[in-house]
């Protein structure tokens, strides 16, 4: 039996995806953000990338990597919310981003390429995904962004351990911008973005009703049918009059909505959790940043539980995925029970997104995405310590940590140039 | 001081205590209404507080000392007493603080709160004014919207006090003002007694993506470069230009008085705001806060400051301020620098987290976490908490006590209110917050924020808390 210390020998020689060695992580709290709750002094068993095993007293198989948690807490990986990371290197060069679609169509002429999907874009070797990933997110909703259209355009969840085919099946989602932040895509009046939605309805429905001002192109006439027939599709909405006008029209028309920003989701609360529909927010929106948000505050979060509504937290820079943690903590102390902001960023956007049965929980048979903490894992104060993606022990360094370590060597040596 | 007679200054105490720094030939100024106000001058007057006792907590006095059991005594608006045991004067609230924290009034030296403000609006979008890459002459105060709710989100987030600056699209982009965090109707009601101006200034990719994406200069760092130059350049000028007509007026002033009937009065050069601004920078009245990400940037600037002979107080957003931390700490210059932003814009590329620790590190070194952010400015404790935690992980002894200084005395430092406010020493301003737990948590909450001794936010009463005209 080897120890942790070994592990970063070990990884210097192994590629992402070597097959999985067995480890049993010994004597952990055991956050399993499942049904079981935490479990004190607990061992959890990864054999073949997945969880073998989880409860007190399980023995080592032999040749197993046996990590001593000594009663620090073990999570499931985190989240990393609805993101571009590994769509845009740095957002702001052009060169490398990709995440949004920039139709240029006239005014008069509205154009949607629903078909535009990002994940074939993902570069699974973008050094911000070391930077989430030694902080214990593992994996992300990739979203794109917002460009010229009303309809975004699709994405997939991604495991973040630097696999080349890192999409997750069942999580493909298509987005849809709707309230002020899409009146250039709607004419300047949100009353269009439903006029528009019913021609594109239409045009799926009896193909060539339209004529040659058509919004769809037959691909994109197939990939919104799918989403007709039941699909996932996440609306960007944040006014409660919107958010709950968007959920009925959503229904009508086949559609399994989940809401993103949300920030005046509180105020329908009720009717959301009748009808199951899920609210990825952020947790820090407390100021009425502009009129579609003027009911913003820190406790959305609590009261959306309360009633009953699924949550997810997400925060929108890519660069800062990991920063969702603390939207969680934030989340507790304006009165979010403590699991129920663990969840919101394991197994409540799991399940969300589709993938709920493989990740998201610490559970037998899950895939092995596992985080090891310093202390509570929602504290600022706490770091993660090891992680582990599909069973596979992950690197600890990032290009952040190279620079950090370059700068220490040369301010101990007095080289500061 | 040019043009403002030291006699005016005397007759005009407030006045000239409340702006001491720029110099104003106005109207206002004239000896023939000396009962005038200096414009824009701050009229912010503390309410009268009660004699409060805070009572046997875990004080971070922002000085680098950790008080267990401490107790801090606030009278007539101002820090009476900080220690242990001190008796209670009679007739004073005594807050019982057991099992929490106190700490200075939180300062962010980095804000574009009002300017910037809630909700974001075309109406309202006052905070970078990009049509010149010097614009000097204008002032951040003036675009102050004292109703945007951040300021109350900010309060609630324990900060007393904030620098507003104008944004970073010009290479000069005005002058910043700092205020205390207190509800009014005017910004003057607010603008922190005293305070110099700050001059914001802008390396880098900001300006020159501006203006070269319009083909207009500047267009490159070099072109930035020679931007900054110029402009310090013709304001050594126009000191020139006054200077003679000072000694051109004694001169005149002595003819007349020799009784030379022929003598004719100078006439003053014209005034120009912009290089006004850029005089009173070099005379050291107003503070430069650089927004500058790279470190070779960061040396540039210390060179041009040196070439004109003005002193750099804060380079802000300085992601590789850890490249370059042995010579701001030697020069005296701070750091205002965030927890964990990095790689938005090339020059971000190279941020790490280690930043602030390492800034902080060397003797003399100034560390400052700042916001740049309204969501940001509210949680400034867990920021600091983050790079904290960063430090300490790369061996740096980082107690509370010392990183409390990051958001309280570095940023007072920074600002030119040290001796005002910042820390928990007797005789300074009663800006106070009491934290329901270490404030290096997530889970922290400010219970209650005092301002010159009066507690404007109870966290237990939230019906009292202020709440601006627009939240109604």
């Amino acid at each position: 039996m080897r120890k942790l210390l070994l592990i970063a020998a070990v990884l210097a020689l192994a590629p992402a995806l070597a097959s999985a060695q067995d480890i049993l992580i010994r004597g952990a709290r055991v956050h399993t953000a499942g049904s079981a709750g935490t479990l004190e002094n607990s061992d959890v068993l990864v054999s073949n990338g997945r969880i073998a095993g989880v409860g007190k007293g399980l023995a080592a198989p032999a040749g197993a990597i046996v990590v001593e948690a000594n009663g620090r807490p073990v999570t499931p990986g985190l989240f990393g919310g609805l993101t571009q990371i590994g769509l845009e290197e740095v957002s702001q060069e052009e060169s490398t981003a990709d995440a949004e679609l920039k139709l240029e169509a006239p005014a008069w002429q509205h154009m949607w390429r629903p078909e535009f999907d990002v994940t074939p874009a993902f570069n699974a070797r973008s050094i911000l995904l070391p930077v989430a990933r030694i902080e214990g997110v593992t994996w992300g909703m990739l979203a794109p962004h917002p460009a010229d259209s009303l309809v975004i355009g699709q994405g997939s969840a991604v495991t973040l351990d630097g696999r080349f085919d890192a999409a997750l099946d069942g999580s493909r989602t298509l987005y849809v911008n709707w309230g002020s932040k899409a009146h250039d895509a709607s004419g300047g009046s949100r009353a269009a973005q439903y006029m528009l939605f019913d021609q594109a309805i239409r045009e799926v429905r009896e193909p060539g009703g339209s004529g040659s001002a058509a919004l769809l192109m037959p691909e994109g006439r197939a990939a919104l049918k799918a989403y007709l027939a039941g699909g996932r599709v996440v609306f960007f909405v944040e006014r409660a009059s919107d958010i709950r006008q968007v959920v009925r029209y959503a229904l009508k028309n086949g559609v399994k909505p989940v809401i993103a920003g949300g920030a005046e989701a509180w105020l329908v609360a009720d009717e959301l959790a009748a009808a199951k529909i899920p609210v990825v927010l952020d947790a820090l929106q407390d100021l009425p940043s502009d009129f579609d948000r003027l009911g913003s505050r820190l406790d959305n979060a609590k009261l959306l539980h309360d009633a009953g509504v699924p949550i997810a937290f997400t925060w929108d820079e890519s660069y800062n995925v990991r920063k969702n943690r603390q939207l969680a903590g934030n989340a507790v102390a304006h009165g979010l029970p403590w699991e129920a902001a663990l969840a919101a960023i394991t197994s409540g956007p799991a399940d969300i997104f589709g993938i709920g049965g493989a990740h998201g929980r610490i559970e037998k048979g899950q895939s092995a995405d596992l985080v090891l903490w310093s202390g509570d894992p929602l504290e600022v104060t706490t770091v993660a310590e090891q992680v582990w993606i599909a069973g596979n022990p992950v690197a600890m360094q990032s290009r952040q940590t190279e620079l950090r370590d370059r700068y220490l060597e040369r301010l101990k040596s007095g080289a500061t140039r | 001081m040019r043009s403002f007679p030291a006699v005016l200054c005397a007759v005009l105490a407030t006045a000239c205590a409340a702006q001491p720094k720029t110099p104003s030939p106005s109207p206002a100024a004239s000896p023939a209404q000396p009962a005038a106000r200096e414009p824009f001058s701050s009229t912010y007057k503390a309410s009268p507080s009660p004699v409060t006792l805070i009572r046997n907590a875990t004080v971070l006095t922002g000085t680098g000392m950790r008080i267990d059991g401490g107790d801090v005594l606030i009278e007539g608006g101002r820090i009476k007493a900080v220690g242990t045991s001190l008796a209670a004067p009679e007739g004073a609230v005594v807050v019982d603080a057991n099992g929490r924290w106190v700490t200075p009034g939180i300062i962010d030296v980095h804000s574009h709160l009002g300017v910037y403000a809630s909700p974001g609006t075309h109406a309202a979008d006052d905070g970078n004014e990009a049509t010149d890459p010097v614009t000097s002459n204008v002032w951040a105060e003036h675009s102050i919207w004292p109703q945007d709710p951040g300021f109350e989100t900010a309060l609630q987030g324990g900060v007393t006090s904030m620098q507003i600056l104008p944004g970073s699209a010009n290479l000069i982009g005005g002058r910043g003002v700092t205020i205390k965090n207190v509800p009014a109707t005017t910004y003057q009601a607010m603008k922190f007694p005293g305070a110099p101006q700050g001059l914001k200034m802008a390396c880098g990719e900001n300006p020159k993506r501006v203006y070269g994406d319009n083909d207009q200069f500047p267009s490159t760092r070099m072109g930035n470069v020679a931007g900054y130059r110029q402009a310090f350049a013709d304001a050594k000028d126009y000191m020139e230009d006054w200077k003679e007509y000072d000694a051109e007026v004694a001169k005149y002033e002595k003819e007349k008085a020799d009784g030379d009937k022929d003598a004719v009065a100078p006439k003053p050069p014209k005034r120009d705001l912009k290089l006004e601004t850029l005089a009173e920078v070099m005379r050291g009245h107003i503070l430069v806060h650089n927004h500058c990400y790279r470190a070779d940037e960061m040396a540039t600037m210390l060179d041009i400051a040196q070439e004109f002979g003005f002193k750099i107080s804060a380079f802000h957003h300085g992601v590789e301020a850890y490249k370059l931390a042995d010579r701001l700490a030697k020069e005296g210059v701070c750091g205002a620098l965030w927890a964990d932003w990095w790689g938005f814009k090339m020059e971000a590329y190279d941020g790490i987290q280690e930043n602030i620790a390492i800034v902080d590190h060397p003797e003399g070194g100034c560390a400052i976490v700042h916001s740049d952010s309204e969501e940001g400015i509210q949680r400034l404790n867990q920021e600091a908490a983050k790079a904290m935690t960063r430090g300490v992980r790369a061996g740096f002894d980082i107690p509370p006590e010392r990183a409390i200084r990051w958001i309280t005395a570095n940023p007072a430092k920074a600002l030119g209110i040290l001796d005002q406010t910042g820390t928990l020493e007797a005789g300074k301003m009663g800006d106070v917050v009491i934290w329901n737990s270490t404030p290096f948590s997530v889970y922290a909450l400010a219970d209650e924020v005092f301002v010159d001794g009066v507690m404007l936010y109870d966290r237990a009463h939230p019906a009292a808390k202020p709440r601006s005209d627009f939240s109604l």
